[in-house]
């Protein structure tokens, strides 16, 4: 080992946004053919660190290598010529050009001063098959595809440029199981080729499976370097969060629950894509919506809060038939709905408004009298609802946009909660958030509920539904396959169904 | 194997907008007293090039998400300016449209530098900027007058073997020389992503700047090019403030008509062009249908926002509310 020679050094890196120290003197070594694992919560430096590694962002101070020599990144251009290449949490496609437009985007091809579209689709097949997402037509427009494909694409697009060190920022975390086995292959493909694999993840059994080294961020500094497989998770977590872990799920609710269902639907089909679904949640359940991503999941979500349009089969609120319009009838007190929805950027938050704004768009009927809204009213709720789900702002007059993203899913969930919802339908809420503010969620649902509140809640990680849920309805290709109940929710039982394979094949 | 319906996904905008244009042409044609002649090609194809020109440099710019509301100035300018130089003889003539050309070009290169560099709204800036080329073609002619090389100006505006329009063979040939390279090209593909997603296109490591740059030079050159197919046709220049307005505000038009987006991203400098010849063809149809003039704006604002809705008939088959938006 000690005579391979790390291929990118960095060495007391400071970065400062205005007052704030993003990153504080980070050193870090990447060796060829191994794949590092950097850990932390939401805010700890993480995304400062890879902007910097990716030119995206200058240090203020500090010296970073590349194979021995100095270098500096003015853009993403030049750490890209470099070798250094990022596969970003956000995803960094051009929703309007074409698959194999996107892959070749930096260097495309060109005779003669043109784009060569035969070189093009080509380099684009390859790169497809080489992430194992052959399924993506080259020639399909990115606007098109789900958000698995389109994370399968992003990847795709990363290894089309031979990176000498790849960077995987939460890269899996709209793929499905068989999609992340997939790429964890390419991973280690890449690995035994000599790549350098940077992989950031939140999910604690990828690093386990991947990782040889691993770092750990908190508060924009680095805490500790180890070798993987030499600490326990909760070792780990502890590192993380910088205090004792104690237990992620609160307890569970008491037992089943009997009479009125908050809310019912009988027969549901929706467009081929929802089947004959049937399901009753009561008042303090906490039901959990399983499978492989995009198996209808999201548009049970959308019908029951009304914005399908030609949804048959009948939808029950406390016992009598009736099912909203829109969104703006269904958070009305008859049916007393709220969604959290998937994408808080584009669904969930005006990113540019104020956190204050942002808390009183659900409500403003109940915070506002003859139209007008009433700031005393107002300001109160907001204290109100910042305080309980104890959202870490300096003012709430800041523009959403400038909190982590953990703090933003608070606000959305904040949002509705302001409307004093007795259904709350939740569209995998912890995606990309940091393990103290998923605790903090888990511990909030589990409040609601207790209160009376009918809880629906999808999640893409398995050990959610396992921790949270009182039942588990899995989805397959827009039906409800199967029903989980108390200890019967397991990962095995949940992995099984969602490939809708069945106990029997397994036992 | 289903190569085509991708191909097809990809244009459905542009070969929209042929198909809107070829049924008005339809009805215009088919209601002339004259009927489908040469002739009526080649007085409605010289009265649509203009247009097609700053339609197409419209849409050069809202497909990087900006908008150039100085298309119609620079267009009134190169008129005044050609009305001075593009005389003479064959050397002097060829300098002549070699500088209006060039001229136009820079007041997008402005455009451009402002807009880029200067980090200001492209809306509030083309504003500004294109007031002070009307004041430059207000100081080239304070009154209409002037004159241009008229061997040259009919041979462009003449018909091409007899029967085919040559503003068309010019259009054409601009479409080939201009549009197919740079739209082909990596700062092309680059324009197309900065208006799709300028943050994505950025952490990709696009030319963005580079590209939203060339969209506004070759803005520029375009409505110099139509500049001066208007002297071709008036021999005279005019700084017309009036006309350098209604150009601007038709070419937004005629892009939306020719199925690119105002978000930018999507549509193409051809389909821009057939969303000006339809355009202009609703202007037209007025007259065979003997209309009184004085109801022309109305009629031409009613036909326009039909047209504009079709491509919104699609929305009716959406089910899922959210793709409304």
């Amino acid at each position: 080992m000690a005579e391979i020679a790390p291929i990118l050094t960095m060495k007391g890196i400071t970065k400062r946004y205005g007052g704030v120290v993003a990153l504080r003197d980070a050193d870090l070594e990447i060796m060829p053919g191994r794949i590092h694992a950097v850990l932390g919560e939401n805010g700890a430096g993480k995304s400062t660190l890879i902007k910097i590694m990716s030119g995206a962002v200058a240090p203020d101070e500090g010296q970073m290598t590349l194979a021995g020599s100095n270098v500096s990144f003015t853009s993403p251009a030049a750490a890209n010529a470099a070798g250094i290449v990022c596969v970003f949490q956000e995803l960094s496609l051009i929703p309007d050009l074409s698959v194999a437009d996107n892959i070749v985007i930096s260097g495309p091809p060109t005779r003669g001063g043109m784009i060569d579209r035969k070189a093009q689709r080509k380099i684009a097949e390859q790169a497809l098959a080489d992430a194992g997402a052959t399924d993506v037509h080259p020639s399909a427009l990115v606007k098109d595809l789900p958000l698995s494909r389109r994370q399968m694409v992003e990847i795709a697009k990363a290894l089309a440029r031979k990176p000498r060190v790849l960077i995987l920022d939460e890269a899996t975390s709209a793929l499905t199981a068989a999609d992340v086995q997939q790429v964890f292959s390419v991973i280690k493909r890449l690995r035994q080729e000599g790549t350098a694999i940077i992989y950031i993840s939140h999910r604690m059994h990828e690093i386990a499976e991947l990782a040889d080294d691993c770092t750990v961020f908190r508060n924009g500094r680095k805490i500790a370097t180890y070798k993987a497989g030499s600490k326990t998770d909760n070792e780990v977590v502890e590192l993380m969060i910088g205090r004792e872990y104690k237990n992620v799920f609160p307890p569970k609710g008491t037992g089943p629950h009997e009479g009125q269902a908050a809310i019912a639907c009988k027969g549901l089909s929706w467009a081929g894509r929802l089947n004959d679904i049937s399901l009753a949640i009561h008042p303090g359940e906490v039901i959990g919506l399983g499978g492989l991503d995009g198996q209808g999941q999201r548009e049970l979500l959308l019908a029951l809060f009304g914005v399908l349009r030609g949804v048959s089969g009948e939808i029950t609120i406390n016992g009598r038939p009736s099912a909203a319009s829109d969104p703006s009838e269904a958070r009305l007190p008859g049916f007393g709905m709220a969604l959290i929805p998937e994408d808080r950027k584009t669904e969930g938050l005006m990113l540019p408004m104020s956190i204050a704004d942002n808390l009183c768009f659900a409500a403003l009927d109940r915070i506002s009298s003859r139209g007008i809204i009433d700031r005393k009213v107002a300001e109160a709720r907001i204290g109100e609802m910042i305080e309980l789900l104890q959202i870490k702002v300096a003012s709430a007059d800041l523009p959403v946009s400038s909190l982590s993203g953990g703090n933003q899913q608070k606000v959305v969930i904040a949002k509705w909660l302001m409307n004093s919802p007795r259904i709350v339908l939740l569209n995998d809420p912890t995606r990309g958030i940091d393990v103290g503010t998923k605790q903090e969620i888990y511990l909030l649902l589990r409040k609601l509920a207790a209160s009376g509140v009918a809880i629906l809640f999808y999640s893409t990680d398995y050990d959610e539904l396992i921790g949270c849920c009182d039942r588990v309805l899995v989805m397959y290709g827009g039906a409800i396959v199967r029903e989980l109940a108390g200890d019967a929710i397991t990962e095995h039982a949940l992995v099984s169904s969602a490939l809708n394979i069945g106990e029997a094949a397994h036992t | 194997m289903n190569e085509w319906r991708y191909w097809l996904a990809e244009n459905k905008n542009t070969l929209i907008a042929v198909a809107l244009f070829v049924f008005m042409f339809a009805i215009y044609a088919s209601n002339h007293p004259a009927g489908f002649t040469p002739n009526v090609v080649q007085t409605a194809a010289n009265k649509a090039t203009l247009l097609a020109f700053v339609a197409m440099a419209q849409s050069l710019v809202i497909i990087t998400a900006g908008i150039d509301l100085s298309v119609g100035m620079i267009l009134v300018l190169a008129n005044c300016l050609a009305s001075w130089i593009v005389v003479g003889t064959a050397i002097e003539t060829t300098f002549g449209i070699i500088a209006v050309l060039a001229s136009g070009a820079f007041c997008g290169a402005v455009n451009g530098l402002i807009v880029i560099f200067g980090r200001l709204q492209p809306i509030v800036t083309t504003i500004a900027t294109g007031a002070m080329f009307y004041g430059l073609a207000l100081f080239l002619r304070p009154f209409p007058g002037g004159s241009v090389n008229e061997t040259v100006a009919d041979f462009m505006t003449s018909k091409a073997l007899g029967f085919f329009p040559m503003s068309f063979v010019a259009l054409a040939a601009v479409v080939l020389m201009v549009w197919v390279p740079y739209s082909r090209s990596v700062i092309g593909r680059a324009a197309y992503a900065a208006g799709s997603s300028e943050h994505a296109a950025y952490m990709s490591g696009m030319p963005v700047k580079m590209a939203k740059f060339t969209a506004y030079v070759l803005s520029g050159l375009l409505s110099a090019i139509g500049g001066l197919y208007l002297t071709f046709f008036s021999y005279t220049g005019e700084a017309a403030y009036a006309s350098g307005n209604t150009y601007t505000l038709f070419s937004i038009a005629a892009v939306v008509l020719g199925g690119v987006s105002l978000m930018g991203g999507r549509g193409s400098a051809v389909g821009a062009i057939f969303g000006a010849l339809a355009f202009r063809t609703i202007g037209d149809l007025l007259f065979v249908f003997d209309f009184d003039p004085l109801w022309q704006p109305l009629f031409q604002g009613v036909v326009l926002l039909l047209a504009v809705s079709i491509s919104a008939f699609g929305l009716f088959r959406v089910r899922n509310k959210l793709e409304w938006f």
